[in-house]
């Protein structure tokens, strides 16, 4: 069953001291730093994240109970809030005297519920009346009010990734007002409401900050509403609402997920993909937006999978399990203490113990046994390129009955992508080449995913090891092939010679010459110079394979050279000459090559032929028939006049 | 460098119509097969048991055994001067015979009657008849000889194989019940150059819609694994051959001269209408079987298909041949004589073929027309032409109309297609390349190119055109065909 977990927490986690009477721990999304903080900083702060490695350590001094502790981005000003009106600032700017001060909120009557850093020097204070947007100036001892707004606040939400607040207003809580920050400017997004399930009279605060968080998913930013089970209404559980916001315009109820039960829950975005954890059974369901249920001004969704608990974590004694000789522990799954942060983030205080959440690919390929949604869903995945590959593998090999259709759906699915990018990248190059200073702001070179899956890929891992098999029969490996050459042309993807090389490869290899002839009749085969050669090595197993290859040459129009080559070869020479004169060549070929292929034709009258021809030529360009000494057709003329006698040679015409 | 061969036009007023009633009439066309072979009759008095097959079969006896003694004497003297090569065929006044060897010891000879011409007389006396010993060219019925043999082994197998398992008896039984009927259907007065190639018409499509035809033929193989060969066709025209070359020419020749006419006339009639779709589940198709149950709802109906010998020379398999339709999409699917086929298969074959090949029919028709647009309204051209390649069989004639159960019929005068079949036994005797322009009669050119494994002949219609004209145009026209 091991193989059935899809979820599970990094391998090593980050490690901080876990909380207690006299050390307090605060989590900063924005830097994903866990701060432990100690008798209120006296005894020490330590500061980590995101990677285990890099940890800041410090001490300051204890002036009461701690609120809310920050690093600015970059880590260059730490903020810290002990009393509802002031936030306490530290520098800790490099090679800068190292500075204290204190900021006071501005609005009378109100008290700060929190703030947050937006960049190395703005931070934006959150109170029960509004929004204070300042920038900090360490060097001045003070901050700087950039601009601020009056509204109720009852709690907001912050998403680090976007700059995007959300602030929860009006006494049921549930009209949402998000403001976007960039660089010293707040813009003022379009509010909206959640639609609650039930609204008490008379009117209280019902929607809670626990039941929505805001994240980005798949590049849109959403604000996702945990709506719980009621009971007397007829829905069949709780569902996460993802409301969709947008920087100008309103917000869209883009998102219906179908939890179908009812308890305390908790929301991931791991990989795009909306992970709800329920507590009560200890289980984990995703949810994949793009994949489509049904049409409509609302999606609603299943979870992609059925629900299964993340893998089970052992945690050693001394550390985290590194080493697995130590005596290790089952850690608590799903735990009372744990905190769950976006987008990925699992923190379990007591424990003292930061984790990522990750989605493992390998086991949802056999969950999945629809294998067209399977592919709809690793395709969206980050890391999904040598699962693709080995799921292309497995359905080729499976040896099921009625694969095709399965095979085909496959494929034109990851053409789909391929030809998307290579459309993009098309598109970018032209952008670049007619003018690359305009239009370099519009066009962004694409960015390469692992989901683009070329051609050299599925040669390199599928087909070249599925065409060597011996137990599968080369009836199938055929129609396979043709399958992918089908779904390439269907997305207008140039067909890499190679492919039809392994189509080639494997019909002569089973005498199936007819067939092969016939997609050549129909182009299928498309043309190129590497598959004329081939098919002229074939010529001794399958004699038309020679024609067939000439009228190939002939039609690619660049390869003359080529074509009289071959046709000397077969010691064709009047049809190699005339090959020439057909395309206009006739002037400048070596007349020494066609002597020389007239001559091991031992057929006089042929070489009587090419050679007057050759004269005539002469004649014609330079007005003297016989050869130029660069010519070196010395020999061949000794031997015209031994054969037919000196008097035969063409003579100049008497002036 | 040109080599051209000039024909005497002879202008007779109403030669052709002859030609037609003479080879029409039964009695003066004849199919005769004797055997030579050791096993039995070659004792004197018993040379009758050497006749397997004699068309007329009221031939009186001894006439039978005296022309098929002419016949086995005539090949047994020429092997001598060449015994690689027996002779093909034998010129007199009256007649033409060919010898075909299909099978070793074992002889078919056609006799076909030269065409005649009566010439009255004055003073009542009985007209004069006239024999036009050249008018039938050697290629074309040794051609027919041969197809006579291909289609009954397409539905019969060898006879050798049929003789080692049921006798004598079982082979004269087989060949009397075959051909009885075959004979009747031969027109031999509309044989031609086409006889001679025996090729197959091939329907121009597209890179893609040829791809997605792959993939349904794939698919089909695959779900139906009973399925051993496939051949797909529409319009009459051939797209892909799961069989060999040489089978598939003969099946495409039973197809298109028989099996098809045979169901489209009812249809072109009014009778029989198959377009009345059939539901199976929710999907609507049009597809109906050719050969087998006429009607699968009906009870009584019955599930025996047509059997065919494929791969004579070496596996020597024998087939139940389908022939399922959908609009103008026919697929025929192959399988193993020994396996018995139901109503169940047949049924399933329907669901999972119906639907799909009606989907494909349309595709293709819109695909079709699509490059038909691309490529221009059709003017009616200057020339026509016939084509052949001996690669790949393909063959396209614009001098044939459609051919139908009865009669093919052609746009030009018969004059000319004899022409052309003059050429190409010029060309049949050397290998090289070669060309040959013909002067015909009033305006008309004939042209014949043979190179690169093809042959083309152009019949051009230009007022008084001169030999480098018709040479310029024709060469235009070959790189436009490009």
């Amino acid at each position: 069953m091991s193989e059935d977990y899809y979820l599970e927490l990094s391998e090593n986690p980050v490690q901080f001291e876990n909380a207690s009477g006299v050390n307090n721990v605060f989590f900063d999304e924005a830097n994903k730093q866990v701060f432990a903080v100690r008798s209120g900083g006296a005894t020490g702060v330590v500061v980590k994240g995101p990677e285990d490695k890099n940890s800041i350590a410090f001490r300051m001094d204890d002036k009461g109970e701690i609120k809310c502790i920050k690093f600015s981005l970059g880590n260059k000003i730490l903020a810290v809030q002990r009393t509802p009106k002031t936030v306490d600032f530290m520098s800790f700017i490099p090679d800068f005297p190292h500075v204290e001060f204190s900021h006071e909120c501005k609005t009378k009557n109100s008290s700060v519920l929190g703030f947050c850093w937006t960049s190395w020097n703005e931070i934006v204070f959150i109170t029960d009346q509004g929004i204070e947007f300042y920038q900090v100036l360490p060097e001045k001892r003070s901050l700087k009010l950039l601009k601020s707004q009056s509204i109720n606040v009852n709690w907001y939400v912050y998403c680090p990734e976007t700059a995007v607040l959300v602030l929860s207003t009006t006494v049921q809580g549930n009209i949402l007002q998000p403001f976007a920050f960039k660089s010293g400017t707040i813009s003022k997004m379009p509010k909206f409401e959640i639609e609650l399930p039930v609204s008490p009279k008379p009117a209280k605060l019902i929607l809670s900050e626990r039941d929505i968080s805001v994240a980005s998913i798949y590049g849109q930013l959403y604000v996702m509403y945990l709506k719980h089970h009621t009971r007397g209404t007829n829905s069949s559980g709780a569902e996460v609402v993802l409301y969709q916001l947008f920087r100008e315009g309103s917000c869209k109820k883009a998102h219906v997920l179908k939890l179908n039960t009812s308890g305390k829950f908790a929301l991931n975005v791991v990989d795009n993909l909306v992970v709800v954890h329920h507590q009560s059974s200890r289980t984990s369901m995703i949810f994949d937006i793009k994949l489509k249920e049904q049409d409509g001004a609302v999606n609603i969704h299943q979870p992609v999978l059925p629900a299964q608990s993340i893998h089970p974590y052992k945690i050693s004694v001394t550390g985290p399990v590194a080493a697995r000789g130590h005596a290790a522990v089952p850690c608590e799954l799903y735990s009372s203490t744990w905190s769950v942060f976006q987008p990925d983030i699992i923190i379990s205080a007591s424990e003292g113990y930061l984790w990522y959440l990750h989605v493992k690919l390998y086991p949802t390929v056999n969950l999945l046994q629809d294998k067209g949604k399977l592919m709809d869903f690793l395709l969206h995945r980050s890391d999904c390129k040598m699962v693709i590959l080995s799921v292309c593998s497995q359905i080729l090999t499976g040896g099921e009955k009625g694969n095709l259709p399965v095979v085909a759906t496959v494929f034109d699915k990851l053409n789909q992508v391929y030809k998307e990018y290579l459309e993009a990248e098309q598109a970018y190059t032209q952008a670049m080449e007619s003018g690359p200073s305009r239009l370099s702001n519009s066009y962004k070179k694409p960015v390469r995913t692992q989901a683009v899956i070329d051609q050299s890929d599925m040669y390199t891992h599928v087909f070249s090891a599925f065409t060597e098999k011996k137990d599968v029969s080369h009836k199938f490996i055929i129609s396979i092939l043709m399958e992918y050459i089908r779904s390439l042309n269907q997305f207008q993807i140039t067909v890499q010679h190679y492919f039809y090389e392994l189509v080639i490869k494997t019909l002569v290899q089973h005498n199936l010459f007819y067939m092969l002839h016939q997609f050549l009749q129909y182009h299928v085969l498309s043309d190129s110079k590497p598959l004329a050669c081939l098919l002229l090595s074939l010529e001794s197993t399958y004699p038309p394979a020679h024609q067939l290859s000439l009228d190939m040459l002939k039609r690619l129009s660049t390869a003359n050279d080529e074509i009289v080559e071959v046709l000397l070869s077969k010691q064709q020479v009047l049809g190699a000459l005339r090959f020439v004169r057909s395309v206009g060549g006739h002037d400048n070929v070596s007349a020494r090559k066609f002597l020389d292929a007239a001559r091991q034709t031992n057929d006089t009258m042929l070489f009587f032929t090419i050679f007057r021809f050759f004269e005539q030529r002469n004649f014609r360009l330079r007005g003297n028939p016989a050869f130029n000494p660069g010519e070196h057709c010395e020999e061949h003329v000794s031997y015209f006049k031994e054969v037919f006698g000196e008097q035969t040679l063409m003579k100049l015409p008497a002036v | 460098m040109y080599l051209i061969k000039g024909m005497p036009i002879r202008l007779l007023q109403g030669r052709t119509n002859e030609l037609q009633t003479h080879l029409n009439a039964d009695d003066q066309s004849k199919n005769g097969f004797w055997n030579t072979g050791k096993t039995f009759g070659p004792r004197e008095g018993e040379e009758e048991k050497k006749i397997l097959f004699y068309h007329p079969c009221e031939v009186e006896k001894n006439e039978k055994i005296r022309n098929v003694g002419l016949c086995e004497a005539i090949v047994q003297f020429t092997r001598t001067f060449c015994p690689t090569k027996p002779a093909k065929s034998l010129h007199t006044q009256k007649n033409r015979q060919f010898f075909h060897e299909p099978e070793e010891s074992f002889w078919m000879v056609m006799v076909v009657r030269n065409p005649m011409i009566e010439k009255p007389n004055k003073d009542g006396k009985p007209p004069t008849i006239e024999y036009q010993e050249d008018e039938i060219l050697d290629s074309v019925y040794g051609a027919v000889l041969q197809q006579c043999y291909s289609m009954y082994k397409l539905f019969n197998g060898t006879f050798i194989r049929t003789f080692e398992a049921g006798g004598v008896e079982l082979l004269i039984q087989k060949l009397e019940k075959f051909f009885y009927r075959y004979i009747q259907t031969l027109h031999l007065q509309s044989c031609d150059l086409l006889d001679v190639f025996g090729g197959l018409s091939f329907f121009p499509l597209d890179k893609m819609t040829y791809l997605k035809i792959q993939s349904f033929v794939n698919r089909v193989e695959e779900s139906l694994s009973l399925v051993k060969y496939t051949a797909f066709l529409y319009n009459d025209q051939l797209i892909w051959s799961g069989l060999e070359q040489d089978d598939m020419r003969i099946l495409y020749k039973y197809l298109t001269t028989s099996l098809f006419p045979r169901h489209t006339e009812p249809e072109l009639a009014g009778r029989d209408s198959p377009l009345r779709p059939e539901v199976t589940g929710n999907l609507l198709h049009y597809g109906r079987f050719l050969t087998g149950p006429a009607n699968l709802k009906d009870p009584e109906t019955k599930f025996r298909f047509p059997k065919i010998f494929v791969n004579t020379e070496d596996s020597y398999e024998e087939l139940h041949l389908i022939v399922y339709k959908a609009m103008s999409a026919a697929v025929c699917f192959m399988i193993n004589a020994s396996v018995e086929l139901t109503r169940e298969f047949c049924e399933q074959l329907d669901a999972l073929v119906g639907p799909q090949l009606t989907l494909l029919a349309s595709d293709i028709c819109e695909q079709y027309n699509i490059n038909k647009r691309i490529s221009g309204p059709e003017k009616e051209p200057q020339f026509k032409f016939i084509y052949f390649n001996h690669m790949n069989l393909a063959e396209k004639s614009t001098i044939h109309m459609r051919k139908t159960a009865s009669v093919s019929l052609t746009s030009v005068h018969p004059d000319l297609i004899k022409i052309l079949g003059d050429i190409n036994s010029d060309f049949a005797r050397v290998d090289a390349d070669e060309e040959i322009i013909v002067k015909a009669m009033t305006d008309y050119w004939v042209v014949g190119k043979k190179s690169d494994q093809r042959e083309l002949y152009v019949i051009l219609n230009q007022k008084n055109a001169n030999l480098i004209e018709v040479n310029d145009e024709v060469k235009r026209l070959c790189a436009a065909v490009q």
